[in-house]
């Protein structure tokens, strides 16, 4: 069966959140007791009863990995949400609410943009007191920067264009425009936004929670995985910090390629490369 | 040339308009931060510290006063160019930035060169190759690359490295035990290797991705069409049409990418335990000492302004097109 590139990526799309649901629903049910301490099992390297091996209090690697994923999973989507959510809602406003209003907006994306990005990360988790909270508002309020001006860019250009021009001609209401003109045209770019905050969002998430102002060490995060695991590198438990850590990057990058995929399938100027 | 300081001083006012926003808003936020900046100063020893002692600490550190006041307080001494005192390492907040920079601009610079280069050649690498296995692997190396944890790229370089081949050592910016007068640079550039190597590995896709675009944009062009049609082919049309024109928004991209290179040395010096600017970021957060937070935050922000200045007047300078843009 030879598949065209749109169906092609359909296909992958669907093939990879299928993978993901399975990540994040493995995670989720893998009860607290296949984590538990057992001191029996300590320091074991990956074999087939751990295909992960074990940590120092013999703990299974590969159920404290899919938790700590599930975990990751779920706060990048809080976060890359809200992310979406503010970028939305500052783009439509800085494109259709007048020069004072882009002004004070293109100001704000400077402003972000102007310290690094993790170091306004660590600020935020200071601020709020560190935790789970502290990641999932440092997480939301950083990364709109970006995706404000591509939207704010959108509007404007939708709002130049002759259907556009000759609704209003028209008659219609600028709510009407708003909603059936520009609107629609918004919702592929929430989409694709979303998909492709999601992998920054986890990355970073992973590196705060690494650096220690993040998720709390009593959960499985990645970050703290490999964080606690570096103590234990010196001796040789390469396994520790090896997986846990390519689970991540399999993760972000399956989250990349589903965005990279439905923006080909949203632009079909792209779509050709 | 009266161009280009009419453009500095317009980007300087910014800089300053940000500046001042950004220390204003730094400000409010840590004063309603939940962390209690005598508790966090204490630490352990909270139990045997009075009522009247964190009175005087307070009173030391101005902290009895009402936040409007400490700002302005704060604020007039760091327009003379005074950061404070840091809390942990009792030492002036700019002392410690600018000697912590040093350890750190040594590690960036040198991973901002070798990411810089190697990432441009495999970006010219991957567009002359288009569609063939070369770019194929290049192109997946960097999307792959740009999904890769830098802190865990730094932890499996450490393994193979230092754990497994021990041919480096495993962190710190000195070796252990030795007097300061007795470490030789040798020493430094072995501890200096692995965390440059991390940053610049990770710094390498964006760089490539990008070069890789620009150029096969630049390869479709009619006036590659005309040299090909001239007879240049190979190497020779490359290197007198592509490289060129595609070096400059490179170089500028490269300097604008100093946001990310701070936050990855931050990582990579946290994997390595490396004492630069990022690991007293982590510091100053993890233990709540506020002067030496907020002079970071403020420099940390120069430091990107001064990529982006950098990368605006060399596309002010270079490019021909830029100038004809503004005088029209």
């Amino acid at each position: 069966m030879k598949l065209n590139k749109r169906q092609s990526a359909i296909l992958m799309s669907a093939i990879t959140t299928v993978l993901l649901v399975t990540i994040l629903v493995g995670g989720l049910l893998v009860s607290n007791d296949r984590i538990v301490t057992n001191l029996e099992y300590r320091n074991l390297p990956p074999s087939l009863a751990h295909p992960f091996g074990t940590d120092w209090l013999g703990r299974d690697m590969l159920f404290r990995t899919l938790k700590g994923l599930s975990i990751s999973i779920g706060v990048g989507l809080i976060a890359a949400t809200a992310s979406v959510i503010i970028a939305v809602c500052l783009g439509i406003m800085a494109a259709t609410m007048g020069r004072i209003a882009d002004a004070v907006i293109s100001w704000l994306v400077d402003l972000f943009l102007s310290v690094p990005h993790l170091v306004m990360l660590i600020l935020i988790a200071f601020v709020v007191g560190g935790g789970m909270k502290g990641v999932i508002i440092g997480l939301a309020l950083t990364h709109w920067p970006s995706l404000t001006r591509v939207i704010r860019a959108e509007v404007m250009q939708i709002k130049a264009a002759d259907f556009v021009q000759t609704s209003r001609r028209l008659g219609k209401s600028r709510w009407f425009i708003a909603i059936k003109h520009i609107f629609p045209h918004l919702v592929p770019q929430f989409l694709v936004g979303l998909f492709l905050l999601f992998p920054h969002a986890i990355l970073h998430e992973a590196a705060v929670t690494f650096l220690g102002m993040g998720l709390s060490p009593h959960q499985p995060a990645i970050g703290i995985i490999l964080s606690e695991s570096m103590r234990y590198l010196s001796t040789g438990m390469w396994w520790l910090a090896f997986f846990p850590g390519l689970l991540l990057l399999l993760v972000v990058r399956a989250f990349d390629l589903i965005g990279d995929r439905l923006r080909s399938l949203v632009d079909p100027y792209r779509a050709n490369e | 040339m009266q161009n280009i300081v009419l453009f500095i001083i317009r980007k300087m006012t910014r800089l300053l308009s940000l500046l001042c926003a950004i220390s204003i808003i730094t400000f409010i936020l840590i004063s309603h931060s939940p962390i209690d900046p005598i508790q966090a100063y204490i630490g352990a020893d909270m139990m045997r510290v009075g009522p009247e002692q964190r009175e005087n600490i307070a009173e030391n550190w101005g902290l009895n006063k009402p936040p409007a006041e400490q700002f302005y307080h704060w604020g007039s001494s760091l327009l003379q160019g005074d950061f404070g005192t840091s809390m942990i390492y009792r030492q002036p907040v700019a002392e410690i930035i600018s000697e912590k920079f040093l350890n750190s601009l040594a590690l960036m610079i040198i991973a901002w060169i070798l990411s810089g280069v190697i990432g441009f050649v495999l970006g010219i690498v991957a567009a002359v190759k288009r569609d063939k296995w070369a770019d194929r692997i290049i192109k997946w190396y960097c999307y792959t690359l740009a999904s890769t944890p830098t802190f865990w790229m730094g932890l499996v370089l450490l393994m193979i490295f230092a754990v497994w081949l021990e041919w480096l050592p495993i962190g710190m910016g000195v070796p252990a035990g030795v007097l300061a007068e007795n470490v030789t640079l040798t020493d430094r550039i072995a501890h200096l290797i692995l965390p440059a190597l991390t940053l610049s590995i990770v710094g390498v896709a964006n760089i490539a991705l990008h070069t890789r675009q620009k150029l096969i944009e630049i390869l479709s062009s009619e006036y590659i069409l005309f040299a090909k049609a001239k007879g240049e082919k190979g190497f020779t049309l490359i290197w007198r049409h592509g490289i060129r024109n595609v070096s400059l928004p490179a170089i500028t991209l490269h300097f604008a990418a100093f946001s990310e290179l701070f936050g990855g040395a931050v990582l990579a010096e946290q994997v390595f335990s490396y004492p630069g600017l990022g690991q007293a970021t982590v510091e100053a957060g993890l233990r709540g000492d506020v002067p030496l937070l907020l002079g970071l935050v403020i420099f940390s922000s120069i430091f990107v302004f001064a990529g982006n200045l950098m990368a605006d007047l060399i596309s002010f300078i270079v490019d021909p097109r830029m100038k004809e843009r503004r005088s029209l």
